[in-house]
């Protein structure tokens, strides 16, 4: 099982996908109940706190705005954490919505430097189109190793 | 219990900088609720559609939707907070294009912010308070004269100002530094008394406005307790003579700076701040000191000044001395530098403020900084209009509240 870093990292299906053909998915889902899971004294749990912009300094410099930095606190230790990646492009809104257009250029150029494998793909127009998604997602995952940190 | 006024908020970034709970905290102290309007995802692609702007953003794309779906009256508000990241270039652009959009499509009051991580529910409640009192006081706020005896004070950062009128006169004015905010406060009321000839026993009502607004209307058992926004929109067109149509009020304060669209006295679009000290009364005041003359000297000195000789463009106060230092150091006369720094506050409120509001003549300035003829006259050349300055200028905050107050009058 590989941990394959989800894009748009909002997507129910992406990560559905990914869990379906036996690998763990990293997306929006899993930073954000991370943080709600976590005690704390705030009530009720914030998603984020003025803190995580902070912390997002990590991957984006000060100079870039606060939203970028809280979501690149969410995303950026998920993307250190994958093993593998998957993009769709152009994907529609319904599909994942990433709200911030910079913060979707930062997570999809920090995936593409971090030398991990990578399926990149156009969001389908058609159901032709659209059997051919999961039959490219799914031979990528197929090709991806079985164990945990494996190679 | 008043029913609490609808903000909608239409944003993005704001729960991802961490500053979502202030915006609540802010709303929440002015008894107001924010919430988001409810669209469908149709919506979202018609209304990006149908408004033009294609950006990139899947947020901004949603407050576009949202914006729309308000001024169609699909989602019932009373005011409009629009926020975004400060330094995001694509929501600088949609943050612009919706307030302008709504101000000229509905009635809906609206007030924008660009927002850092470290912005406060204090930082907002300015902001807040003006679109409440907007959506809960318009019947006040469409008065336009002054009646019986009332009084005004307003607790700035610099200075307290308090004036009283009588029948539509102002009869009595104090001005006194802030240092302690009661003490300066109880100078300026003495000082109004004695010249209108009146008793405190006299006032049949009291407004305060400011920074230390709440503190003094405690204090004074004042009966309109209203931040400067309002209060600064009414004083201005009155004292102005022009309180009916449109008008821009521009107010550069001690600590921040406040541009105001008014329609018939009420603000309809404004912007309050400026991202530094650079650009506020606070650096004229340490011009002033460097150059050592009285701030009131300053205007007449920048006058015979040419601004343009004197490199000074600093958006910070630091950099700004730093700018008039070297100045100086490297022979600049002190008109030269005078001018120099008043272009640089009318330049920095023009392009970080002015262009966020509909200007519309007549332009209006206001407040201790509208006193100085060098920054006026920088004002207006920027503008390219005639910069109106009414008189009683510097009392507009105290103006505005005596004025308000005067719908407290028992009887009234």
């Amino acid at each position: 099982m590989a941990k394959v870093f989800i894009y748009p990292a909002t997507s129910l299906i992406l990560s559905d996908l990914v869990a379906r053909f036996g690998h763990k998915p990293l997306g929006a889902a899993l930073g954000i109940r991370e943080r709600i899971q976590t005690a704390g004294v705030d009530s009720p749990p914030l998603q984020i706190t003025p803190e995580e912009p902070k912390r997002g300094l990590k991957y984006a410099a000060v100079e870039v705005p606060s939203g970028v930095r809280g979501r690149m606190a969410i995303y950026g230790p998920l993307i250190e954490e994958a093993e593998a990646a998957i993009i769709v492009t152009d994907a529609d809104l319904a599909f994942g919505c990433m709200g911030c257009a910079r913060t979707d250029e930062l997570i999809v150029f920090s995936l593409r430097q971090s030398g991990i494998p990578i399926l990149e793909l156009k969001y389908p127009s058609n159901e032709e189109e659209g059997v051919q998604f999961v039959a490219a997602v799914r031979k990528f995952l197929d090709g991806l190793p079985e164990e945990e940190g494996g190679a | 219990m008043s029913r609490k006024v609808r903000i909608a908020q239409l944003s993005c970034g704001p729960e991802y900088s961490g500053v979502q709970k202030e915006i609540y905290d802010a709303a929440e102290s002015v008894d107001a609720e924010v919430f988001f309007p409810d669209i469908a995802l149709a919506d979202v692609e018609r209304g990006v559609d149908a408004f033009g702007l294609d950006v990139r953003s899947a947020d901004l794309k949603l407050m576009i939707a949202r914006a729309m779906a308000l001024v169609e009256g699909k989602v019932d508000a009373d005011g409009v907070f629009i926020g975004t990241c400060f330094r995001c270039a694509e929501a600088a652009i949609v943050r612009n294009e919706l307030r302008r959009y709504i101000h000229e499509n509905s009635r809906l009051p609206v007030v924008s912010y660009s927002f850092t991580e470290r912005t406060t529910a204090g930082t907002l409640l300015t902001r807040m308070e003006a679109l409440t009192t907007i959506a809960r006081r318009r019947a006040l706020l469409a008065r336009e004269e002054q009646t019986g005896i009332t009084m005004g004070v307003d607790s700035g950062s610099s200075t307290t100002k308090a004036v009283v009128m009588k029948d539509n006169e102002i009869v009595g004015t104090g001005w006194h530094p802030t240092t302690e905010v009661i003490k300066s406060a109880e100078s300026a009321v003495a000082d109004a008394l004695e010249m209108a000839g009146l008793t405190r026993e006299d006032i049949q009502a009291i407004g305060t406005t400011g920074y230390g607004r709440f503190l003094i209307g405690k204090h004074l058992g004042a009966d309109l307790v209203q931040e400067e926004l309002t209060v600064n929109s009414k004083g201005a067109v009155y004292l102005a003579d022009h309180q009916q149509g449109s008008a821009t009020v521009i107010d550069i304060g001690g600590m921040d700076n406040k541009a105001i669209s008014v329609i018939d006295g009420i603000p309809g679009t404004f912007t309050m701040g400026g991202i530094c000290a650079g650009a506020s009364g606070r650096f004229l005041e340490m011009t002033a000191k460097r150059l050592g003359v009285d701030i009131t000297e300053l205007g007449p000195l920048a006058m015979k000044g040419m601004g343009k000789n004197v490199p000074m463009n600093s958006y910070c106060i630091v950099f700004g001395t730093q700018s008039l230092v070297n100045a100086l150091a490297a022979g600049s006369s002190r008109e030269d530098v005078a001018a120099a720094a008043c272009h640089s506050v009318a330049e920095q409120v023009f392009e970080q403020q002015l262009q966020e509001i509909d200007i519309k003549e007549p332009v209006i300035m206001v407040g201790g900084t509208s006193l100085i003829e060098g920054l006026v006259h920088a004002m207006g050349q920027l503008l390219q209009t005639e910069i109106v300055v009414p008189p009683h200028s510097q009392y507009i905050g105290a103006v505005g509240s005596a004025l308000l107050a005067s719908g407290f009058i028992k009887g009234e």
